[in-house]
């Protein structure tokens, strides 16, 4: 299977669960120092809260693309 | 006498059929199942009803059968064909239950000599493109497992777009979906198309692509089945899901695209997660973070309380071995103390300030000096 292309974004969403699921295993594994768990705890708990928020918070957003004469890309709103 | 009948015949409390009970039945049986199906077959004598409805017999050279297409569809079929001309219909069996007749009730009719050109330019192009790989599976990609943004090449006015914001506002109202506009059937389709798929390479921060439109007749999705559509969907350089809406027929770009879908719902279904599943997964690693710090403080507490007991330990044996020591030191200094000697009726002299007077020339006549035995000293003078 081939990969997306570089250059498409990776979604913060992603990267936090990713990240939460590599803290969660560390600190379930019993070999990190007290101070580092500390830390992992803590940024644990900030990529909780940007999740959560990402979730509930939005609502769907739908707009048109569209090409202007010179080729640049313009966003319009649209009600759908 | 009595004439004794043994009548081997139904009694009114035995279960009888009626004839109508009996063709709703039959026809139940075949409804459910047999789905919509595409027959192929050669038309006789087709008659047009006053109504509109036309009724002919469709056979091949071993069987025939009934077919009746109502007004609404026959409309669309054009002329009514003439007799001995070949066609697929789309049909849905079933029994005429007034008469007891299994019929086909026909929705299309296509005659195949005109599906005959269009599947002969359909092989060509799949050729082409299996040739060129862009059917490999190897190709295909995984679709991000949480998208943010969405981009739906489909028709400003069709259901598609309306179907994937109704999918998405339910299971994940954090996507932003962008329209990029396109005719997806007739004149000026394919350009239309093959622009469109170029502007999505051009939006930033995209992470997949949906291409479609809702359902169709067969020569309606002609566009998603042309070459330059396909190649160009073949570059989109996100995931792309192809959702032409439509049941029976699959198109090129379905099979060059990294996932096909039925419809544009089912498309927007594989396109984006289900809010509450990921609330869940949330929830769930909030727990085991919670646990996860909970166990390893518990551990240190642990190692801490041991490494206290250890210290303790260790400070007591050498706080014991040093009492060892003073004790016998102790005892080996009061061995040693003239204190001790003392004790035993000797008596020490020394002067005023203390000096030990040890000789003869040491004690001067006239003059006092001290005695220190045992208990204290005794005042003396020298003759």
């Amino acid at each position: 299977m081939r990969k997306a292309d570089p250059g498409t974004s990776t979604p913060a969403l992603a990267d936090d669960l990713a990240r939460l699921e590599e803290i969660v295993r560390k600190l379930e594994a019993d070999d990190v120092e007290l101070d580092a768990a500390l830390l992992l705890f803590e940024e644990g708990v900030a990529r909780l809260r940007a999740a959560r928020e990402r979730l509930v918070a939005a609502e769907v957003k739908v707009q048109a693309v569209l090409e202007e004469a010179g080729g640049d890309i313009r966003l319009t709103d649209l009600d759908a | 006498m009595t004439l004794s009948l043994s009548l081997n015949i139904p009694s009114l409390s035995d279960q009888v059929w009626s004839v109508g009970q009996l063709n709703t039945a039959i026809n139940r049986l075949i409804d459910g199942s047999l789905p919509p199906i595409w027959v192929r077959g050669e038309v006789l004598q087709c008659k047009v009803w006053s109504s509109g409805h036309w009724y002919f017999t469709l056979r091949d050279g071993r069987s025939q059968v009934r077919c009746c297409m109502f007004r609404l569809n026959a409309s669309r079929a054009g002329k009514p064909p003439a007799d001995g001309t070949e066609v697929f219909v789309l049909a849905k069996a079933g029994l005429y239950e007034e008469k007891g007749e299994f019929q086909l009730v026909v929705a299309r009719m296509l005659p195949t000599s005109a599906v005959g050109q269009k599947q002969q330019e359909l092989e060509r192009v799949k050729v082409l493109l299996q040739q060129d790989g862009l059917f490999d599976p190897l190709r295909k990609r995984a679709v991000p497992p949480y998208v943010s943004t969405i981009a739906v090449v489909t028709s400003r006015d069709g259901a598609a777009l309306k179907d994937v914001v109704t999918v998405a506002r339910k299971r994940w109202p954090c996507a932003r979906i962008l329209l990029v506009g396109a005719r997806v059937q007739g004149e000026g389709a394919v350009d239309d198309l093959v622009r469109a798929l170029k502007l999505v390479n051009r939006i930033p921060g995209l992470d997949i692509c949906i291409v479609g439109r809702g359902g169709g007749a067969r020569e309606d999705l002609a566009a998603f089945n042309s070459e330059a559509v396909c190649r160009a969907l073949a570059n989109v350089r996100v995931p792309t899901i192809s959702a032409v809406g439509h049941e029976i027929d699959i198109s090129l770009t379905d099979l060059v695209a990294d996932l096909r879908a039925a419809t544009p719902s089912a498309a927007a279904e594989l396109a984006v997660a289900d809010r509450r599943d990921v609330l869940r997964l949330v929830d769930d690693l909030s727990l085991r973070l919670a646990s996860g710090l909970t166990g390893r403080t518990r551990l240190a507490a642990e190692r801490l309380a041991r490494s206290r007991d250890r210290l303790q330990a260790a400070v007591a044996g050498v706080l014991d071995s040093r009492r060892n020591l003073a004790d016998r030191l102790a005892a080996q200094l009061d061995a040693l103390s003239p204190l001790r000697v003392l004790g035993r009726g000797y008596a020490v002299p020394m002067d005023e300030a203390g000096r030990v007077l040890k000789r003869r020339a040491d004690f001067i006549p006239d003059t006092g000096f001290r005695l220190r035995v045992a208990d204290g000293d005794v005042r003396a003078r020298v003759e």
